[in-house]
């Protein structure tokens, strides 16, 4: 068996009081390339704490984080900050698009710190937003589109660095149900791809649709991964 | 791969002593350290990280432009953000520019009217009833002397002709019935006279060296006392009386402002004063001078008119037009140098204020950037530059604005227009130095922005 892109082992996040509280208790999890995993839980239950650690946005309290064999605890933030911008793609609820930055100038934003030639950059950009079916909006800035698409271009600006690990936070939290399935079918071709995607949400019916979903609830797993 | 499943059995680290501590400290960056798989540096992470080459790294043109590709989408906010740069720079450079103009056009009046004349006389002690007196006199050839020296254009002599019971007419006949008048002042001088205080010949001629070596009675009178006197034209040889020794009058001299006295006196020449009057001395010799050269022609001058005791003749110099300029220049720059910091200061901050208002703003934006990447070096560098860039865009234009202030206004007051162009160029790099200031502080503060928190929600 190959090398799990990710591991988690005995993961505990604790936030200093008062109170102290442990959001994440001892977590084990795996992922390989090309998973689609979902993480479903109540709000509070510490899904979020979970995605930031797999985002390198956190560390854990104690326990080890691997990625693709590597154990993350010992780089530096610079060499983080590059393993996010090569490695890791982030999908949020709220979009996070830069609202005076055209659709395309958003999607080429993450290839200024992933160190993507150059040359490239625009061309990838385009594919990416042909991909997610927005090529006709490439000059549109992001407040003029609709929720469904603003999340595409989220997609996009995601997958555009080429990362092996996709994270999504409650991805379709603002969407209504037609839209949010079109984004689930999105994320399910990139998978086909190869691509790893943790998707993180409260909704039954999106966690679902993933191959293997983990319950999580006050920090602890409760359904076998 | 059993080696990344088992961090208690290190396969490299013989040396290492916080390897059991691993499950009981919070923070993991000392006990991954015990791995083998993290000897490899930064840069040797090839199945993590792929190699970046220079050129496709962050660099100084994607700073440059993540830094500028805001500042116009806000145009009102940007404004605003530059007002008090400009204004600071603005009033900085208009003010040295008005200092340095106002300065040149002070020296320039005092070139005008002042300072090309000198005065040389001899010392005067005081004696014991309180009376002052000359302590030596000046020779006869003392015009010879002084036009001698570097810097004097024309030199002439001076002398008050005192007559305690004198009369000046213009006709010979004893009145007794005529209202008493004071009579005019009379002062005997060399030819020279009305040329070395720029005066002008109203009519006739001025008398010249041929009437005073022959000790000729002619006469010019100022305007005043021609007018008063009823002589309007000098074709018809009018006389007049002095002590009743008849004088021709041969022309009439004006605008001698330096000696207004002289526009009420009669002017003979001292070859007349000497033989009619007695005159004995010359009272002191008036010479025009190039401008500037009066503090070295005050120490020459009396050199050359009393070699053997030069403290005996008191020389009347305006000071050099350099010491003057420079302190005038000096008292009003320091004055308003430090009006306009303040204004600068008054800048700085509000650039500070909207940085950090920007930064506040822009969190999301912020956590959203170091997700994808970005350092903390990065961030602050790209909100350092964005200040630094308004704080030179605010330079550039309130040195510009100051530069035109300074023109319009003396173009309006007629003045010349005097500023050193360093200080245009010193105003735009200044307003770059307060936008550094200014940012340095949000830059920070936008470094401390953990992602975590910024990408929650909104």
């Amino acid at each position: 068996m190959s090398t799990p892109l990710v591991e988690l082992r005995d993961v505990t996040r604790s936030f200093p009081g008062p109170p102290e509280v442990q959001a994440l208790k001892g977590i084990n999890l795996t992922v390989h390339d090309g998973d689609y995993v979902s993480i479903v839980g109540p709000s509070g239950s510490g899904k979020s704490t979970m995605l930031n650690i797999l985002g390198l946005l956190d560390r854990p309290s104690v326990g080890e984080y691997r990625l693709a064999g590597h154990l993350t605890g010992a780089l530096d933030e610079d060499t983080r900050a590059a393993v996010r911008a090569q490695r890791i793609g982030f999908v949020f609820q709220a979009f996070h698009l830069m609202p005076r930055r055209s659709v395309l100038e958003n999607v080429m934003m993450p290839m200024l710190y992933s160190g993507t030639p150059r040359d490239e950059r625009e061309d990838r950009a385009r594919q990416a937003l042909e991909r997610v079916g927005l090529g006709h909006r490439l000059a549109f800035l992001p407040g003029t589109l609709s929720g469904g698409e603003r999340q595409r271009v989220a997609v996009a600006r995601a997958v555009v660095t080429r990362p092996s690990l996709l994270l999504a936070d409650e991805p379709t939290g603002n969407l209504d149900g037609g839209t949010s399935t079109d984004v689930m079918e999105l994320f399910e071709e990139l998978v086909s791809d190869g691509l790893a995607l943790v998707i993180i949400t409260h909704d039954a019916a999106v966690a679902r649709r993933a191959p293997r979903s983990v319950g999580i609830a006050d920090g602890r797993v409760t359904s076998a991964p | 791969m059993t080696r990344h499943l088992a961090p208690d059995l290190p396969p490299a680290a013989p040396d290492d002593a916080t390897d059991d501590t691993t499950d009981g400290t919070t923070d993991d960056t000392t006990d991954d350290m015990t791995d083998g798989t993290t000897d490899e540096s930064t840069d040797g992470l090839p199945d993590l990280l792929h190699p970046v080459p220079a050129a496709d790294r962050f660099g100084v043109t994607d700073l440059l432009i993540e830094a500028t590709s805001d500042l116009g989408t806000r145009p009102g906010r940007l404004l605003m953000t530059l007002a008090g740069t400009v204004l600071g720079i603005g009033a900085l450079v208009a003010t040295i520019g008005f200092a340095q103009t106002t300065a040149g056009q002070l020296s320039k009046q005092f070139d005008a009217f002042a300072a090309t004349q000198i005065v040389a006389s001899p010392a005067q002690a005081q004696t014991a009833d309180g009376e002052s007196v000359d302590t030596s006199s000046l020779p006869w050839d003392a015009v010879q002397r002084m036009e001698r020296l570097a810097g004097i254009e024309q030199a002439a002599l001076i002398s008050e002709v005192s007559l305690p019971e004198g009369t000046v007419t213009a006709v010979p006949v004893n009145d007794p019935s005529a209202p008493g008048t004071v009579p005019p002042r009379i002062f005997a001088a060399s030819a020279g006279l009305v040329d070395a205080l720029e005066g002008t010949v109203r009519y006739g001629r001025l008398f010249d060296d041929g009437h005073d070596q022959r000790q000729d009675r002619v006469a010019v009178l100022g305007e005043r006392l021609a007018g008063r006197l009823g002589i309007t034209r000098v074709d018809s040889q009018p006389s007049i009386f002095v002590n009743g020794i008849p004088y021709a009058v041969v022309g009439v001299f004006g605008d001698v402002q330096q000696r207004a006295e002289l526009l009420d006196s009669v002017v003979i020449p001292t070859g007349a004063a000497r033989k009619d009057f007695g005159l004995t001395a010359p009272g002191e010799v008036q010479a025009r001078i190039v401008i500037g050269a009066g503090p070295q022609v005050a120490e020459q001058a009396a050199l050359a008119l009393s070699p053997d005791a030069p403290e005996a003749v008191t020389v009347a110099a305006p000071q050099g037009r350099s010491d003057l300029a420079k302190s005038v220049q000096a008292d009003v720059n320091l004055i308003f140098v430090v009006l306009s910091v303040v204004v600068l200061l008054a800048g700085g901050v509000g650039i500070a204020n909207v940085t950090m208002l920007s930064v506040m703003e822009r969190t999301g934006e912020i956590g959203l950037r170091r997700a994808i990447g970005a350092t903390r070096r990065q961030i602050a560098a790209q909100f350092v530059t964005e200040s630094v860039i308004i704080g030179l865009l605010g330079g550039l234009l309130g040195a510009t604005t100051g530069v035109f202030a300074v023109i319009a206004i003396s173009a309006a007051q007629q003045w010349t227009p005097v500023t050193h162009p360093l200080v245009a160029v010193g105003g735009a790099l200044l307003g770059a130095i307060v936008g550094l200031a200014a940012g340095s502080l949000p830059a920070r503060k936008a470094t401390r922005i953990e992602p975590v928190v910024a990408l929650r929600g909104t």
